[in-house]
């Protein structure tokens, strides 16, 4: 499982390289690509193994470090149920048993319309001062859990919840912070689409997504999104309905990230 | 290779078993005039009904017209069944070997019993009379009305008391008994008109009973037409012709037919197996009040249970859990299982069966219990619930660990939903809890089976399903007046109370025309009164942590959208349920929109759009 993990990553990386250097962007790309060359280096020289990535929908492969979520990381989201759904949408639409331990609010019918299955979806509103027992065991069986941490959680806690994780390969998603989360998500900015003042519906919301953490070492990378659009869809503010970004976090990631101070123009011309 | 000789049938019939069926479980008197409908035609109608004119395949109107008093209910065969299986009970115990051809009408070998009793006029005798005295039990005093009214229905071919060797028959419904040779003669004989309750035709008469009986009975109505357009109206003329010409000219059924018309029924009776009762009860002498003693006294018993079904090779999906208590009180409740049931499953739900009705809230047991019974409600083969030739697959695994934290938290802890119908956000998502099936759905069998899931029941659920969401009931019928979509990603399980105000801090609302008394122009979540404290305290108080009241700013901030009133008048027919409101979108400064609803000046957050 862990062995072949290093060959293909070479030559994709070639692969991805060559065409990324070629394009007419040449400066943001070599940027990008020297980005991603470092990664592929971190990766390889990181001391621990490779693990199972669950790809995620495409739009936000490029705010998450290695492009997908890992199997046996933990994941934190700010405050927004949204981003939740659209970080477990890829795997639970690829057959992941996904979790929900703890969030009574959790919008179900949104989860289903964001691409969740909802037969393999599993809830646990009330864990109640059995939290941490309800997720260990929820940890065990389930894929994706999402769930929020209690507010008093002691190191040593975390450090077991961290190594059953790793040792069942499931990716733990806490809404609100984690210590040791790989990555955090937060919306720094949304804006709505669809309503005014006293007319329409809400229709669609552009936000702004930025993740930071241990990672990421230090950077901040951020994304526009749809999140979702009028047609129910979560991708890239610019790229076309049918979701077009389909390279994963390859060579597209970087620019969307250098994009997004260009991000007001590019809407107004669109 | 079957015998040749005809073997002596026994016939029982109920006239009007289904109206009858019916009339008790209304506990209305069985003489007033009922009919059952199915589809929209008549069914079974009571003798009084018949008296009036109504007819088995009128319309149902026509049947109202031609009796107007007509009390009409929908048949349910499942409700006949039932009610006829004390009968076949109090049969068996008297002579074993019955079957049951229909709801109200069984039948039995007659050799048997009437070498034991010493004659076939005696066994019918003592057939009724253990009828009669059921009967009596079971309508009280019901069957005097049924005496006095049997007199006017007899001439309606309804059956009266017949004092033809002093039977005990009380009212209109009583049974009647046929001996013939073969089934079909003694069906005939049954229901030949008459008021005697025992018809007996001589052994090897059959032919000559059945020969001037008309041609129709025959059972095949395309059948019967055609012989009666050759000339042949009864079945002794059907019956003097060759079979090898019937053969030639009608084929097998008409043969069949033939041999039938010539009393030559060579049908055995198959008599049913009784069935075997699996439930099993433990009393406790003394009672016992603690759930550790209760489940560790039932664990043997739980385990036998399991056994046994194991051993017959059948699983339990769902088991119905009986507490009795030291006060006389029941209280029972089903449980159903994604897969089958484990001797540990079986204790859990007496587990948390009996915590539920712990303590002293509404429902408590408030007694010591004194004796639990397990009824097994669904039985299936093993077979389909084996596990495969490679182990299990991943979802048992989900199930396995699933039922340990129902364990932990109780049977409603952990929920699946599905997406139903309906116009608030809130009621559109129903919560399942796991195992359990999922109301009026399709998608049931896909949640509860889990694993062995390979079945056409699932295929045909995809196939409903269609899109993605999973097929709920009410899903794809419009619902106008819904919240437009996209969904919101916080449903609160409770709305909370929030603050909107006009441009210049007053309040908002909605006047009697539905328009708005001003500007919706800044929010805050959370209300500024001591009401909304309270409420906003309860919702902390909740075990989990809460993610409603994330900022309890009392500063509220600006709007920067809004949409609204959306009016919503919710079952005005119902006095208790009614519900009148007005829905809003807003968009605080924080570009998080909320989905609002006005409550007579009061303002709740609905969902949160975050």
């Amino acid at each position: 499982m862990f062995e072949y993990g290093e060959m293909p990553d070479l030559s994709v990386l070639l692969a991805e390289a060559a065409p990324a250097a070629g394009l007419a962007r040449v400066e943001a790309g070599r940027g990008d690509s020297v980005r991603e060359l470092q990664e592929r280096i971190r990766q390889m020289q990181t001391t621990k193994l490779e693990t199972r990535r669950l790809e995620t929908v495409p739009a936000l492969a490029s705010l998450l470090p290695g492009g997908a979520l890992q199997a046996g990381a933990v994941y934190s989201v700010e405050r927004s149920h949204a981003l939740l759904m659209a970080l477990m949408a890829g795997p639970s639409a690829a057959g992941a048993w996904c979790g929900v331990v703890g969030i009574p609010d959790f919008g179900v019918e949104a989860a289903a319309r964001s691409g969740i299955d909802l037969e393999r979806l599993v809830l646990v509103p009330h864990p109640g001062d059995q939290w941490l027992a309800v997720t260990s065991a929820i940890i065990d069986v389930v894929s994706v859990v999402v769930t929020v941490a209690p507010p008093r959680l002691s190191d040593a806690v975390t450090a077991r919840l961290a190594a059953r994780i790793r040792q069942r390969e499931a990716t733990l998603i806490v809404l609100g912070g984690w210590a040791q989360s790989e990555a955090t998500l937060r919306i720094t900015e949304s804006t709505w689409g669809g309503i005014g003042a006293g007319h329409g519906h809400l229709a669609s919301r552009q936000v702004t997504v930025s993740s930071s953490g241990k990672s990421l070492w230090g950077q901040k990378r951020t994304a526009r999104l749809w999140l979702p659009d009028a047609s129910e869809q979560i991708r890239e503010v610019g790229s076309a309905s049918g979701g077009g970004a389909g390279s994963g976090g390859g060579a597209g990631s970087g620019g969307h990230e250098r994009a997004e101070h260009g991000f007001a123009e590019h809407e107004l011309a669109g | 290779m079957p015998r040749t000789e005809k073997s002596r049938t026994l016939v029982v019939w109920f006239p009007d078993w289904p109206v009858r069926a019916r009339a008790l479980i209304e506990d209305i008197p069985t003489d007033s005039p009922i009919a059952l409908i199915e589809r929209g035609l008549v069914f079974a109608c009571s003798s009084s009904a018949r008296a009036e004119g109504v007819r088995r395949g009128l319309r149902l109107r026509e049947a109202q017209a031609t009796c107007p008093d007509l009390l009409t209910f929908e048949y349910d065969s499942a409700l006949d069944h039932r009610s006829f299986e004390p009968v076949m009970n109090a049969i068996e115990e008297l002579m074993p070997g019955v079957q049951m051809l229909r709801p109200g009408t069984c039948a039995l070998d007659a050799r048997g019993p009437s070498r034991y009793y010493g004659g076939e006029n005696q066994v019918a005798q003592v057939l009724l009379n253990t009828l009669a005295s059921l009967e009596v039990t079971r309508l009280g005093e019901d069957g005097e009305a049924g005496a006095a009214a049997s007199g006017e229905t007899a001439a309606n071919g309804g059956v009266a008391v017949t004092t033809d060797g002093g039977t005990a028959a009380v009212g209109a419904f009583a049974a009647r008994i046929a001996i013939a040779d073969g089934r079909f003669a003694a069906e005939r004989a049954v229901r030949m008109p008459g008021r005697q309750s025992i018809r007996i035709v001589a052994p090897s008469t059959s032919p000559q009973f059945l020969a001037p009986q008309p041609i129709e009975l025959i059972g095949d109505q395309a059948l019967a037409t055609l012989l009666r357009r050759l000339g042949l109206t009864t079945l002794g003329a059907f019956a003097a012709l060759d079979f090898r010409d019937v053969r030639a000219r009608f084929g097998e059924t008409g043969v069949y037919a033939h041999s039938l018309a010539s009393g030559g029924d060579l049908r055995r009776v198959t008599p049913r197996l009784p069935p075997q009762l699996r439930d099993i009860e433990v009393s406790f002498e003394p009672p016992l009040e603690l759930v550790d003693q209760i489940t560790f006294a039932f664990r043997t018993a739980a385990e036998r249970f399991v056994d046994e079904l194991t051993r017959s090779l059948l699983v339990c999906t769902s088991i119905r859990v009986e507490l009795h208590t030291d006060n006389g009180l029941m209280h029972e409740r089903g449980w159903g299982h994604p897969r089958w049931f484990s001797a540990n499953d079986v204790l859990d739900r007496i587990r948390w069966q009996v915590q539920g009705r712990m303590g002293t809230g509404n429902g408590a047991l408030k007694s010591p219990i004194t004796k639990v019974r397990v009824l097994p409600e669904g039985l299936d083969t093993i077979g389909n619930y084996e596990t495969g030739l490679w182990g299990s697959t991943p979802d048992d695994r989900v199930h396995h660990g699933l039922s340990r934290v129902q364990s932990l938290l109780g049977h409603g802890g952990v929920v699946t939903a599905v997406i139903g119908g309906g116009r608030g956000v809130a009621e559109r998502q129903i919560l399942t809890p796991w195992g359990d099936p999922v109301e009026g759905t399709a998608a049931a069998s896909r949640v509860r089976r889990g694993a062995a899931g390979s079945r056409a029941a699932d295929g045909a659920a995809t196939v409903a399903g269609g899109s993605r969401t999973t097929a709920g009931r009410e899903t794809f019928k419009p619902w106008p007046g819904s919240v437009p979509l996209p969904a919101p990603s916080s449903v609160f399980e409770r709305p909370s109370r929030v603050t909107v105000l006009g441009v210049s801090g007053e309040a908002v609302e909605v006047d009697e025309r539905g328009a708005l008394t001003g500007v919706p122009s800044r929010f805050a979540p959370g209300a500024g009164g001591a009401d909304g404290a309270g409420r906003a305290g309860n919702t902390s108080a909740g075990t989990a942590p809460s993610t409603v009241g994330m900022t309890r700013a009392p500063v509220p901030q600006a709007i920067t959208a809004w949409a609204g009133p959306w009016p919503v008048h919710e079952r005005w027919w119902d006095q208790e349920q009614a519900r009148s409101f007005h829905r809003f979108q807003v968009v605080d400064a924080d570009g998080t929109a909320w989905l609002l609803a006005l409550h007579d000046k009061t303002w709740w957050a609905e969902a949160r759009y975050d």
